[in-house]
């Protein structure tokens, strides 16, 4: 049933993936490192966005951008690498490649880094963000390589089902769109911490930071990618509801991970209303983001790990 | 979405008499009404439901499994007594957990309808007047042009309703104006969601106050009728009476388990028939992601497992045969099971009950005396069995599980093992006092479940609405543009002025760029038709 040269080619996918994203990796260091701003006032009052010391793409010397590019390609080609890795998994075992946690975790980063690219080729200024969303990125593959893995093999009987492509799906989409939401919050409050101290007349040594864009268009994208994920995410816990009416008999019974997904539904629903509340706007709102994205790692480790849920069959 | 209050009513204004006690006691009754109902409290609401439903993923919950909380207690006595105190191994069903979504949902209500009315409302007024200070709007863009004013704001409104907005004219102080405004359907939006999030609640609580669930093992071959007396568990909600339940008889005829190379279970079906009212019987086959779906009531296959059959006969040549009792599987996997056979009575004459309690492997292997599982197939059936003889203890008036044996009545003495054996399929062991205890085939079970929501369409029509309302809320932006004209600087022509306030997501600089350019053209155009044709003299870049 299985085809077990797909399955190993699956395996050497993933591996070439995790290899040209560290690639991927370190060029966007080598870029960060070698792309120092000019560092004279003038020079980057007159053609930036002023807020920060926020490079413009002006003054940024051509190694720099070069690394860039070289980078920006590393990340595709690996996403190439990762996508293959997941289809020749699904064609070798002849259904959709999301059925157990290893799967599932996998698509949920592929999901993440398809979003940094959008963001990246319609915002050129994030592609600055690399090396935080690649960062992890590798870490999270390589630790579902080592302790997630399991062999190519059949579905259990609960899941063959049409709404496996219709729940899943949209579940890891929501969850790879706020993952990156999640990074850029965090890439936020310290960008914002260090615009503070800057306002407030600190010498601040050159950092890397400053190669980040502006707290305020940090801030923007983390809200739109939420925006973007929030529906999605909504969506798939309805369908995993109308699933689970159709597959446990009952519709919602508060079993784990049932519970854990309405919680980040309202952590979520909280960031977006925090955005437009005085007093929330900014860190603050930044903070819920950021659990958000907390609750979501939890509820696909612990849920899984620890406790038992009707889920659970879909675990390790 | 906005948290901005709905606008209240003026606060009555205070008497100078003092106030009566009653009207103190209105005052602070509206003042918390007010409270309870601002977006913010909702918000702290839903906040709390959702720190209150973590306990009741990381504790054991009795409507998920009483075996794990039964645990917890073995584990923990004090603690778990403590706990327990607290409801938290009932969380969602709690006075507490009842009490926010109480809340929640009295909130909701205050703040909701008030807004959709106020939006309703909003629906047949025309957009606010342009404010004075256009200048200071976020977006705004000067544009001078030989056209008298009231051409030149026919050309804004033009433009204007081709992008669908709605437009309205009026005299202003200083000559006419124009006011546009579009995206009404974001705030249907919100008003949508928040109304589908009451109903959604209100199809919850109905469910959960209408509906029941019940579920019983079946063997092949057996059948049971919808009655709370049948069930092995059920649950019910408070306005559900056993008169309720729908007429509805079930049997199983068959079932089937298909396993994979690997054992993967690949499909579980359960060939049944049922009658509604005691109408002509209907065969059906049902399944894992596939149940039985009757007008309100829902038949489940939530399991599976395996009821050995067996035949005891008496010294006396009483043969008593096709006896089975389903046992639980322990092992998912190789569905090894555990169960007991209960004989209470064993015909006249006979003083005594026997049990036979055991173990029973689909495909069992023995390795030095002690029998396992090794495959959820039945390919070589075999059970390990304990037989008692003596007082089982059914009649005692304590309820007692079917699947084992009251540990009291082995401790008192009064039920003893009178033998035990592995058996395979047609093998026997024969007791001290000749009874013959044979292991003649077995049978599969199902764990059958049913259900009853009568919230469950409500709900997930309200969940598709909080959907449709999210979507709108998020992705449609509500705009409005306000124009005026002013008599140029040189006496000629006309100095418009356009602002723009926009309340979304988006980026909204480029949007009224664009409008402007488009009505800058348009501008041009017209003037060249007219006699004196001039080009905009200037053009405010917006900030972006
Ligand atoms: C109300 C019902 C449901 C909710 C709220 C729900 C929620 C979720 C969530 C939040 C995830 C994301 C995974 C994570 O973060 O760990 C997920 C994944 C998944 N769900 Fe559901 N789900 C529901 C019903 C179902 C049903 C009925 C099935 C199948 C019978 C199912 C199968 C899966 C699978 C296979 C995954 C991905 C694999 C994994 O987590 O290992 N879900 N679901």
């Amino acid at each position: 049933m299985i085809d077990e040269s797909l399955a190993s080619l699956s395996d050497t996918f993933f591996t070439v993936a995790v290899v040209v994203y560290s690639l991927a990796l370190v060029a966007f260091c080598a870029e960060l490192a070698f792309g120092r701003p000019v560092r004279s006032r003038q020079l980057v009052g007159a053609g930036a966005p002023v807020q920060g010391a926020s490079a413009a793409a002006g003054t940024e010397p051509a190694r720099a951008r070069r690394l860039g590019s070289v980078a920006m390609v590393l990340t595709g080609l690996g996403l190439v690498a990762h996508a293959a890795s997941l289809v020749t998994r699904g064609m070798s075992a002849d259904r959709l490649p999301w059925g157990n946690m290893y799967e599932f975790s996998t698509v949920v980063v592929l999901v993440a880094v398809l979003a940094y690219l959008v963001l990246a080729v319609r915002a050129p200024q994030l592609r600055h963000i690399g090396v935080f969303v690649l960062g992890p990125v590798v870490v999270s593959l390589a630790l579902i390589r080592m302790v997630l893995y399991v062999e190519a093999g059949p579905l259990v009987a609960a899941l063959r089902s049409w709404w496996l492509a219709v729940h899943v799906s949209t579940a890891t989409l929501g969850f790879g769109v706020f993952f990156v939401s999640g990074i850029v919050s965090v890439l936020y409050l310290v960008r914002s911490r260090r615009e503070e101290r800057a306002e407030s007349g600190e010498v601040l040594a050159p950092s890397l930071l400053d190669r980040l864009p502006s707290a305020a268009v940090l801030d923007r994208t983390a809200h739109r990618t939420a925006v973007f994920g929030f529906p999605i995410w909504t969506f798939a816990v309805i369908a995993g509801a109308i699933w689970a009416e159709g597959a446990w008999g009952r519709f919602w019974g508060w079993d784990p991970k049932e519970t854990w997904a309405f919680i980040a539904w309202i952590v979520y629903a909280a960031y977006l209303h925090a955005r437009t509340t005085s007093g929330w706007r900014g860190r603050p709102s930044a903070w819920i983001n950021v659990v958000g994205l907390a609750v979501m790692v939890f509820n696909l480790l612990y849920v899984n790990f620890v406790s038992t849920g009707l889920h659970s069959y879909a675990g390790v | 979405m906005t948290t901005t209050a709905p606008p209240r009513p003026a606060a009555p204004a205070t008497p100078p008499s003092p106030p009566s006690p009653g009207h103190r006691v209105l005052a602070r009754l509206l003042r918390w009404w007010r409270q309870l109902t601002a977006m913010r409290t909702a918000l702290m609401l839903l906040f709390l439901l959702a720190v209150a439903s973590i306990p009741g993923s990381l504790l054991p919950q009795r409507s998920l499994s009483q075996t794990n909380v039964n645990r917890y207690f073995a584990e923990y006595p004090t603690l778990a007594r403590w706990l327990d105190r607290l409801f938290l191994f009932d969380v969602f069903s709690s006075p507490w957990f009842a009490a926010i979504y109480l809340l929640l949902f009295i909130s909701l209500i205050g703040c909701v309808v008030p807004r959709a009315i106020e939006h309703g409302r909003s629906l047949f007024t025309p957009p606010p007047p342009v404010p004075r200070h256009l200048q200071r709007l976020p977006e705004h863009a000067e544009l001078s042009t030989s056209l008298p004013g009231a051409a030149a704001l026919d050309v804004v409104e033009e433009e204007l309703r081709v992008r669908r907005f709605r437009v309205v004219r009026r005299e202003g102080r200083s000559g006419p104006e124009v006011s546009g405004e579009k995206g009404y359907l974001r705030e249907t939006g919100n008003v949508l969601f928040h109304l589908s999030l009451l109903a959604l609640l209100l199809g919850l609580a109905g469910g959960k106050m209408w509906g029941y669930e019940g579920s019983i093992l079946v063997t092949e071959g057996q059948g049971f009728c919808n009655s709370f007396q049948q069930y092995d568990t059920y649950r019910s909600g408070p306005l559900v009476s056993g008169g309720d339940l729908t007429a509805l008889c079930v049997n199983l005829e068959d079932f089937e388990a298909v396993y994979e190379q690997n054992l993967t279970a690949a499909s579980f079906t359960a060939d049944i028939s049922y009658d509604v009212d005691g109408g002509e019987p209907v065969a059906r086959t049902i399944g894992v992601n596939d149940p039985l779906r009757l007008d309100g009531d829902r038949v489940y296959v939530t399991g599976h497992g395996y009821s050995p059959e067996f035949t005891i006969v008496l010294p006396d040549g009483t043969a008593l045969t096709d006896l089975s009792a389903p046992f639980l599987p322990t092992d998912p996997g190789t569905l090894a099971s555990q169960g007991v056979l209960k004989v209470p009575d064993l015909g006249t004459g006979a003083t005594e009950q026997l049990a036979v309690e055991g173990f029973f492997a689909p495909t069992g292997v023995v390795q030095a005396g002690v029998l396992t599982s090794v495959d959820p197939r039945p390919l070589d059936p075999q059970v390990a069995v304990i037989v008692y003889a003596g007082y089982l203890g059914l009649d005692s008036g304590l309820p007692q599980s079917v699947f084992s044996l009251d540990q009291d009545q082995i401790d008192r003495g009064s039920l003893n093992e009178v033998g035990r054996a592995n058996l395979a399929v047609g093998e026997s062991t024969t007791l001290p006092d000749g009874t013959v205890v044979t292991f003649s085939g077995f049978k599969e079970f199902a764990a059958i479940q049913v259900s009853h929501d009568p919230g469950q369409v409500w709900v997930l029509g309200a969940s598709i609405a909080v959907l449709a309302g999210l979507l709108g809320m998020l992705l449609v932006r509500r705009e409005r543009v306000f124009a005026r004209v002013i008599p140029g600087p040189d006496g000629g022509g006309t100095v418009l002025s356009v602002g723009s306030l926009t309340r979304g997501s988006a980026d909204t600089g480029p949007r009224f760029t664009a409008l402007i350019d488009d009505v800058g053209a348009a501008l041009a155009t017209r003037a060249a038709q007219g006699p004196a044709a001039a080009p905009p003299l200037s053009e405010e870049a917006p900030p972006s």
